[in-house]
């Protein structure tokens, strides 16, 4: 069942253009993401979910709710995790958590939620005082401490350092077993693939593409590219003719074959029936930064 | 509500020394000027009575001069700034109740700082309880409202935290200036006073209430219609993003 459905949202600021026409739907327990370079109009769509801003056009549906008409409930049963939105420097992590659990009719235990969370060291800690990671963590929990249905969370792991993310990726995947819907706003290819159910991919305020991660690749028809260091030498001629080759180059003893369908296994099996084994054998595919410059015609990453 | 409250009068303990400070000024100044003889015997200059009890007026406008006219714009601006509004607006709980708690706190130090003066006026220097206690609270609390109502103007208004503080902080020193704080109000000339007496948070009115009979109604109601008009300015125009 959808949970979310936003059908032919548009928004503009003055004369600028920030969402064109975005339309999807959010299936209750799934992580959706919303992938798409800065600027593309991410923020303002998920802004207008949560009812914080208000559409020129287009209707969304939340939970049942209308997020304009039905704010006040909306609130309650959505957990919001904002990009760049801070709490006192002196607040401390512990207080934060009371205070926010007290604006919700059954909030969940935040003594739980701080080791859930592995904040519990730095439950005494003021704010201001807190690592990025840890503040980013903070952020989650506060947008769960109300027991939402549904989570909202943009740009959760910007600035944060390769192990916060993973550590955070890790939390967003608990945090759906348990139950919740999450809508994922992000520009980082590796967490859109990680831990996106579907995603829509958006560009210039308009939806490019919807579909899982494995989906939007086997849309592009990219070519693989296998590479080896043969035991011994082996003639290109007999790559060439594997119905799958499309291209050998060697240089310096390693060999690269590029090709469609099934690469590896035809070659692996040629080298086989030669009795040449291929070491250091690495297998490069279509990765969803492909395909994001294949449906969009550039780059998501600058 | 109440957590918001605790958790308001938590931060605003924890900003150190500027709180204490805040809660004590008034009556450390009183300490000290009470401490030169020649400003606590009754002196012709001063019209007959003593320095420290023609500046008790004084004592009060700087105490709700430094919390409506720094703390609370700054506070606000700062909360909107750094986007602490926008995150509560995601929440059930209303922003404004935030604000309101900020005021609640305020309001609660300047009380504070206010009994803290009479008290150590009254014990060191046997200054008068204030002659007419209701039209002294409603002095202060009028007082109080309308600079804090100010405050809330510059925050809505200002375009950053900083601009906000450099606003207040203009206005405060004009407020100060009128009310009496750098030249007692028996030196300045009369054309001074008699804008003093009209501006918040009406040092007229506290002194008159304090060691005098009553307060001008007049002064009052004066108090009250710019806290209407600047409640409903700061009301219209506030951003919480």
């Amino acid at each position: 069942m959808a949970i979310i459905e936003v059908v032919d949202l548009g928004k503009r600021y003055g004369p600028k253009v920030a969402v064109d026409s975005v339309s999807f739907t959010v299936e209750e327990g799934e992580i959706f993401g919303i992938l798409g370079p800065n600027g593309a109009g991410k923020t303002t769509t998920v802004e207008c979910v949560e009812g914080m801003r208000v559409p020129d056009r287009g209707t969304i549906r939340v939970d049942g709710l209308d997020p304009r008409r039905d704010r006040d409930e909306l609130r309650r049963r959505m957990g919001v995790q904002l990009q760049e939105s801070l709490l006192p420097e002196r607040l401390r992590v512990w207080e934060a958590l009371d205070l926010y659990s007290s604006f919700y009719p059954d909030p969940a235990d935040w003594r739980d939620l701080l080791v859930r969370l592995g904040l519990e060291g730095q439950r005494d800690v003021e704010f201001g005082k807190l690592s990025g990671g840890q503040k980013q963590r903070l952020s989650v929990a506060l947008a769960l401490v109300g027991r939402p249905r549904i989570a909202v969370l943009d740009e959760l792991t910007t600035g944060l350092d390769p192990q916060a993310r993973r550590d955070t990726w890790d939390l967003v995947e608990a945090v759906r077993d348990s139950g919740v819907t999450i809508l994922l706003v992000t520009h980082f290819m590796e967490e859109a693939e990680r831990l996106c159910d579907r995603l829509a991919v958006i560009d210039a305020g308009r939806v490019v593409a919807i579909d899982s991660p494995a989906g939007l690749v086997s849309r592009v028809d990219g070519e693989q590219r296998v590479r080896f260091r043969p035991s011994e030498p082996i003639a290109e001629q007999l790559l060439r003719e594997l119905a799958e080759v499309s291209d050998v180059r060697s240089h310096g003893g390693q060999i690269v074959v590029t090709g469609t369908g099934n690469l590896l296994h035809a070659v692996t099996s040629l080298l086989a029936r030669n009795q040449v084994v291929a070491a250091e054998l690495r297998i490069e595919q279509t990765s969803l930064d492909d395909a994001f410059v294949e449906l969009t015609g550039r780059k998501l990453s600058s | 509500m109440l957590k918001v409250i605790r958790v308001e009068a938590k931060l605003y303990l924890r900003e150190g020394v500027m709180a204490y400070f805040s809660l004590l000024f008034p009556t450390i100044l009183l300490l000290v000027l009470g401490a030169i003889p020649m400003l606590r015997s009754p002196d012709p200059t001063f019209g007959g009575l003593r320095f420290i009890d023609g500046y008790v007026g004084t004592l009060v406008v700087i105490t709700l001069g430094y919390l409506g006219l720094q703390r609370v714009p700054t506070t606000v601006a700062t909360y909107r700034e750094k986007g602490v509004l926008r995150r509560l607006s995601t929440t059930p709980l209303h922003p404004a109740k935030v604000l309101t708690a900020q005021l609640v706190v305020n309001l609660a130090a300047a009380v504070t700082s206010v009994v803290l003066v009479v008290a150590a006026g009254k014990l060191v220097f046997d200054i008068d309880l204030p002659h007419h206690p209701v039209g002294f609270v409603l002095a202060t609390l009028l007082g109080a409202t309308s600079l804090f109502a100010l405050g809330l103007v510059i925050a809505a208004l200002a375009p950053t935290a900083r601009a906000a503080t450099g606003v207040a902080g203009v206005l405060f020193i004009l407020i100060m200036f009128f009310g009496g704080a750098y030249l007692p109000r028996f030196l300045l000339p009369e054309a001074v006073n008699t804008v003093g007496r009209y501006l918040p948070p009406g040092v007229a009115a506290l002194q008159n209430a304090w060691v005098g009979t009553a307060p001008e109604p007049l002064h009052l109601v004066i108090m009250a219609l710019i806290t209407a008009f600047a409640g409903t300015v700061a009301a219209r125009t506030f951003r919480w993003e």
